[in-house]
């Protein structure tokens, strides 16, 4: 295949994983490594290498659309944020020791529950009425416009268990090339108590921050490669902004399906390759 | 108690816009980043769309592709590869540049305890771009 058929595959492709990625709430940044190392064929380190700058790429853009509404608590972000980026950051550096098979399962593991992360769904917890002296000393607890006109108060809970989770939600981000988006609003929204709408934008908020500390390791390591990289990315952030333009008009409950059932094949994919040493081997 | 709300509800409208500046400067390196890597990227079908190639075997890039002053160094040239690669760490900077800006915005709103949060992001992000863990 030559360079330039070769470069508009997978710059279609990456439209597509950003579309659906933005469309369904889950983020583009899982789909990429198994679409490039299944279908392409392409080393899993290169895949890591592509998919993180994309990842930058998609969190930037989308967080510049969410901060304006007003939802984003920057304290817990920036707070949470040494967390995510330590964890990244080692993860990183020991990334390069830890076989690429285990790599490959590792990441199946990562997918599949996903999607059961996905499949139970906003459930609505109750509201803490009082404030936690850790977080009232680093100043996490906040508001935001649950309606317009109503401003809602809300108090952060059990912060060591939120941060020790953003760590891991880091490493699997170091480790991967993915964003964590579906870890990180966990660890905010079941595990410290912040509102789901808070927690979604000030996650989303971190992610290229997060991707930001493994990527420079990445690039000095050689994973970037810019021939690669340049489809990917380009392809993903013009299916993001295209998607985020055109989901007012989607109906996203079977989109979504569709793509739950998606990233399970791929998982169950990526654990079997790694498995039988077919990726990495 | 009232004063304490209104407090509050000053350092919301601080966060709030430091936030409208932190989506312009967001979106802006985006753009840009998204710019250069698709001019070069043109420049680089255009050179060597033709030729055969595929990412299957991992080699490594080269020292130049490596490191932001080998980056730097690759552009006079006008290198395709060279030109991509800086695309990339225009948008790899971006969130750093965020990060960046948080430290100045907390500095002015004389919230200590978050300009020291906020230097010790900076400093595991400057660890990582200046290549000093291996």
């Amino acid at each position: 295949m030559t360079v330039l058929v070769l470069s508009g595959l997978i710059l279609l492709g990456g439209v597509c994983a950003g579309l659906i990625g933005s469309l369904s709430g889950l983020g583009g940044g899982v789909v990429i490594v198994p679409l490039l190392t299944l279908v392409f064929g392409v080393d899993i380190r290169y895949a890591i290498g592509a998919s993180l700058v994309s990842v930058i790429a998609t969190s930037s853009g989308a967080a510049a659309a969410y901060v304006r509404e007003g939802f984003t608590n920057v304290r817990a972000g920036m707070f949470l944020e040494v967390a995510t980026t330590a964890g990244a950051l080692s993860a990183a550096a020991i990334a390069g020791l830890v076989p690429a098979t285990a790599i490959a399962v590792i990441f199946g593991l990562v997918l599949v529950s996903t999607v059961f992360v996905s499949l139970r769904g906003a459930e609505v917890v109750p509201e803490e009425e009082h404030a936690d002296r850790l977080a009232t000393r680093l100043r996490l607890n906040g508001s935001y416009p649950e309606r317009p006109g109503r401003i809602t108060r809300y108090f952060v809970q059990h912060v060591p268990g939120g941060f020790s989770l953003m760590f891991l939600a880091g490493v699997l981000s170091g480790l991967l090339g993915i964003g964590s988006g579906a870890l990180k609003v966990v660890a905010m929204d079941m595990v410290m108590r912040m509102p789901l709408k808070v927690s979604t934008t000030t996650s989303n908020f971190m992610i290229g921050v997060t991707a930001a500390a493994s990527a420079g390791v990445y690039l000095h390591r050689g994973y970037i490669d810019p021939g690669l990289a340049m489809p990917v990315m380009l392809g993903v952030l013009v299916g993001s902004l295209v998607g985020a333009r055109i989901l007012p008009r989607v109906h996203t409950r079977y989109l979504r399906i569709i793509f739950e059932v998606v990233v399970f094949v791929l998982g169950v994919e990526m654990i079997f390759n790694g498995l039988t040493g077919r990726i990495g081997g | 108690m009232k004063g304490g709300e209104e407090r509050e509800q000053e350092r919301l409208l601080q966060d709030q816009a430091m936030e409208n500046a932190v989506g312009i400067l967001l979106r802006t390196g985006v753009l840009v980043a998204g710019a250069i890597t698709f001019l070069g990227g043109m420049l680089y079908l255009a050179r060597h769309g033709g030729e055969h190639f595929s990412y299957e075997i991992f080699r490594g890039e080269p020292a130049d592709l490596r490191s932001p002053r080998g980056i730097l160094a690759g552009l006079p040239s006008l290198q395709a590869r060279s030109l991509i690669q800086f695309g990339l760490l225009v948008l790899i900077a971006t969130p750093v540049l965020r990060v960046l800006l948080s430290v100045a915005a907390f500095a002015r709103e004389r919230d200590l305890l978050y300009v020291g949060i906020t230097i010790i992001v900076l400093t595991i992000l400057a660890l990582s771009l200046f290549g000093v863990v291996p």
